[in-house]
């Protein structure tokens, strides 16, 4: 009987809990389909006579398409570049012994307690001496910098799990180190850079703050630190701002809901031993 | 044999060095060289003279020291908050969760759900969920107890720093519930089942045996949560601006370092010297609390 209750309170527990994640995304989702004043009147009402003309706003005004696109680059981008190099370091880290192998895992490591933010201007000087200010460049490399050593370190894991004999059995058949790599490890290793590709993709795509001090160049901006824009020019048009909001949020819930797990592995990835 | 041997190593180099040079470049020379820019006098962005202690001895002194110690009291307050509701909830959250023997997965995915929204939008989701005026927070309050709960809860002096807590809290609690959970699942059934024969009360096992056992999750949260409350920027600054509105009240050291780094509205001037002393400080908070804290609580975890 106690352990009947102790079940139903726990339950209750998770439903209140999802009751309160549920409902300001869904309220959002709602109002971006109201006209503003409507939404004035009666804040929650449901959508039922959908007002589109909210996202057309969004898509024509704002320069929202941009801010996507760059955001989409920078992403992008900073995604390759990191999954190219962590898979290269990873693979070298995890699987060959050599003189250095321990102080270039630690020089690695020690890279995952730098907190970047302190670090922001001599980077600002450095990247401005560099001509690297204001580009979209600049911040793919800067993103690298702070996703690589646990990106590295995760990928090591990874490729040191995979048995020994893959490589020699490789060689016997004539397989240079490149093959090696690419024909028969990287597809094993695939659970290793969906990881570290959730881990280091979200926060780029979510970070505002790098972008607000890089970059200055309206054209270049990036949808996050577009949004702040957003939010100054249609400060009086609630039913577009919901609309923006939503659409810069969707993609990402929609990933979330077909990856889940993913997800969750990926972005606890630093705190979770495994 | 020593051909391979070559190949390795010629071929170890050229994939090693992309990603260390990109991390020596854009991490290890700035990280170096932001400790030396603290002793130096600074005009706008270009070097001056050798400094000494100078940029700290301003920080310390008017006008710099007020605000830091506000500042400061700020961090710890959001800190205990965090540590406090955060951590609680979370573990109720994931023990729920382990409880659960059916629709897991479902409760998981939303429970993890705000974690992956950007502070962006969490921050201007909940700034319109709050306004005075039009915001559906305030009209429930309104009608379901005096008109007078209704309030300007970030505008407000008084509230404003517990409301973003209470942001921070939506939005990141699903997190430490994920580590929680993966503490207990890994926690061996063995000794739950041994000590339900022996007739222990959930209540008992969950004290006795699991919480001592999940201290190393805990260890974790407790380090993440420190470094995250001394470096809290994001949820500040998209609802506060970078002078901690109202009047300061929402004001961090990262904020501050900010400020001096960029200037600020008001004053329009920065002050890189000052801003460089005061980073070098945050990062002698964090780095020796999360050095210190995580030896006295690995200590812990070997006690219990």
């Amino acid at each position: 009987m106690k352990l009947l209750l102790s079940k139903t309170f726990f339950r209750a527990v998770l439903i209140f809990n999802a009751i309160i994640i549920i409902i300001p995304v869904l309220f959002l989702f709602n109002s971006s389909l109201r006209e503003t004043n409507d939404f004035a009147r009666t804040p929650f009402k449901l959508a039922t006579d959908p007002y589109w003309a909210n996202f057309t706003s969004v898509w024509q005004d704002g320069d929202f398409a941009i801010y996507l696109k760059n955001s989409i680059i920078v992403t992008g981008g900073s995604l390759i570049l990191i999954l190219i190099c962590a898979l290269g370091a990873g693979f070298v880290l995890g699987r060959y012994d050599f003189k250095g192998h321990s102080f270039i895992m630690a020089f690695v490591l020690s890279g995952m307690l730098v907190p970047a933010k302190l670090a922001i201007l001599p980077l600002f000087i450095q990247l401005k001496w560099m001509h690297l200010l204001n580009s979209h460049i600049g911040l793919i490399l800067v993103y690298t910098a702070g996703a690589l050593p646990a990106a590295i370190f995760i990928m090591s894991g990874f490729f040191r799990t995979l048995p020994a004999d893959l490589d020699n059995a490789a060689r016997i058949d004539g397989a240079s180190e490149f093959q090696l790599l690419r024909r028969v490890l990287v597809p094993l290793v695939r659970p290793g850079m969906s990881i570290v590709a959730i881990y280091s993709a979200i926060p780029i795509w979510n970070d505002f703050f790098l972008p607000l001090v890089f970059l200055q160049d309206p054209e270049k901006k990036t949808i996050m630190q577009g949004l702040t824009i957003f939010f100054g020019q249609y400060s009086s048009q609630w039913g577009v701002l919901f609309a923006g909001l939503t659409m810069a949020a969707l993609p990402l819930i929609v990933l979330y809901l077909i990856l889940s797990e993913q997800f969750i592995k990926g972005l606890t990835a630093g705190a979770v031993k495994g | 044999m020593s051909g391979i041997k070559q190949e390795q190593r010629k071929f170890r180099w050229l994939l090693l060095s992309p990603g260390l040079l990109i991390i020596v470049i854009f991490t290890s020379v700035p990280a170096l060289t932001t400790l030396s820019y603290a002793f130096f006098h600074w005009k706008g962005f270009v070097r001056g003279s050798w400094a000494g202690f100078e940029n700290f001895d301003r920080l310390f002194s008017f006008p710099f020291r007020d605000q830091f110690l506000m500042a400061l009291r700020h961090n710890v307050l959001v800190f205990i908050g965090i540590m406090i509701l955060q951590t609680s909830l979370g573990l109720l959250i994931a023990y729920a969760l382990y409880n659960l023997t059916r629709g897991q997965r479902f409760f998981r995915t939303v429970t993890f759900l705000p974690v992956i929204f950007s502070l962006v939008i969490v921050g201007y989701m909940w700034q319109v969920m709050l306004d005075p005026y039009y915001g559906p927070i305030n009209m429930i309050l309104g009608d379901i107890g005096q008109p007078t709960w209704a309030k300007a809860w970030l505008g407000d002096t008084a509230t404003a720093l517990p409301t973003l807590v209470f942001i921070n809290l939506w939005r990141w609690v699903g997190f430490p519930a994920i580590i929680f959970l993966a503490g207990l699942n890994s926690i061996s059934s063995d000794y739950v089942e041994a000590a339900r024969i022996d007739g222990a009360s959930e209540g008992a096992i969950f004290r006795k045996i699991l919480f001592p056992l999940l201290a190393p999750s805990m260890t974790i949260i407790t380090i993440l949560t420190f470094i995250g409350a001394f470096e809290w920027f994001d949820l500040p600054f998209i609802l506060g601006g970078s002078n901690g509105s109202p009047a300061g009240a929402t004001d961090t050291l990262a904020l501050m370092f900010y400020r001096l780094s960029f200037g600020s509205i008001d004053s329009g001037a920065n002050e890189i010297g000052v801003g460089s002393a005061l980073g070098v400080l945050i990062f002698t908070i964090v780095g020796v609390g999360a050095a210190v804290g995580t030896k006295l609580l690995r200590k812990r975890e070997v006690e219990m």
